[in-house]
């Protein structure tokens, strides 16, 4: 009797979190649908199937090099050279990975391994501005349910993409292009209201970014601007012991 | 041909995002790089916003600029994120009509 109450009890404590990781990972999907709607329509145009486009969102999960895969296999562009721009675009995840995995010290990496493949800008974004989680008996049930959400979403979006086709309005899908950036600023401006040094931070990774994106690929460009941007939070975080 | 060329993506996408699960509890970081990668976030959400968000509508830079402008408004009220992400949305549809 008693340790059925005790098992009940837990198994609700699992929902709950679990619950929570798909309301913060709502936003995600948000972001996400009308952005792979969009890829989906444009791999089918790029000449891909239904069926391999679908799977490099299964296989590949990275919003932008999937884009910039489609059109270079619409232009005829070599294996090779695709594989290597996906490596430079998506190298950012390396970094953002490293700050992920250093907050889930201690976690085994039976759990690390998944979660660390299922790391994109948004839900890393996301997860690094829920930190409490990491430090939760089963947080690693809320930060997979935040990804699973973002992943499914992707993977169905793309899916819905491919069958959709030409139906959806150009200038609503451009419209949408905006979601994304707005939830990076929706995500950035809580913390900035906190602590004003935090905006100093994003600002510093913003003009490297664009510096160095007059005479770099995008790709680096970000990986530069967030490195190089993170650095100043060695001085301007000093204070803060969070 | 396809199917290599999307496990090769496959491929060079995983691994930059594994290693770290690997590396991360066989060092000890000091105590400034701690502050270094606490800051990542930060520094990579400035770096994702911008200057990508001009390229929202790509002849008119002006469009996604403004769009965010209107998405750091409604954060700085207090809005939660999915009403922020949809006042953008509209906020460009009505500047592409």
């Amino acid at each position: 009797m008693v340790t059925k109450a005790i098992n009940k009890n837990e198994a609700s404590q699992s929902l709950q979190i679990i619950q929570r990781g798909i309301a913060v990972g709502f936003p995600i999907m948000v972001g996400y649908l009308p952005i792979a709607i969009t890829y989906g329509v444009l791999a089918k145009q790029a000449g891909m199937s239904l069926l391999e486009l679908t799977m490099m969102s299964v296989l590949v999960f990275a919003g932008a090099s999937q884009f910039m895969g489609a059109n270079m296999i619409a232009v005829g562009a070599g294996a090779v050279e695709i594989i290597v721009a996906t490596f430079v675009l998506n190298f950012r995840h390396f970094v953002m990975s490293l700050s992920f995995m250093n907050r889930l010290r201690g976690i085994g990496l039976n759990w690390k391994v998944p979660l660390s493949l299922g790391l994109t800008d948004e839900t890393f974004a996301v997860s690094s501005l829920h930190t409490k989680e990491a430090k939760m008996e089963k947080g690693t049930l809320f930060y997979t349910a935040l990804i699973m959400t973002a992943y499914f979403s992707w993977v169905f979006g793309s899916f819905l993409g491919g069958v959709l086709g030409e139906i959806i309005p150009e200038n609503l899908s451009q419209s949408m292009g905006i979601a994304l950036y707005a939830m990076f600023i929706g995500l950035l401006i809580p913390s900035v209201k906190k602590e004003i040094k935090i905006g100093l931070i994003a600002i510093i990774a913003m003009l490297i970014n664009a510096l160095c994106s007059m005479f770099m690929s995008d790709g680096w460009a970000i990986v530069f601007g967030t490195v190089l941007g993170g650095l100043s939070g060695i001085y301007l975080l000093k204070e803060d012991h969070s | 041909m396809i199917f290599a060329i999307i496990i090769g993506m496959s491929l060079v996408t995983m691994i930059p995002r594994l290693v770290p699960a690997y590396i991360v509890d066989k060092i000890k970081f000091p105590d400034w790089a701690n502050r270094w990668l606490n800051a990542i976030p930060y520094a990579a959400l400035g770096a994702l916003i911008f200057p990508g968000i001009m390229t929202v509508k790509a002849d008119q830079p002006h469009v996604g600029l403004i769009g965010g402008f209107v998405a750091i408004i409604l954060a700085y009220l207090g809005l939660n994120v999915i009403l922020v992400v949809l006042g953008a949305i509209v906020t460009v549809f009505l500047f592409a009509l």
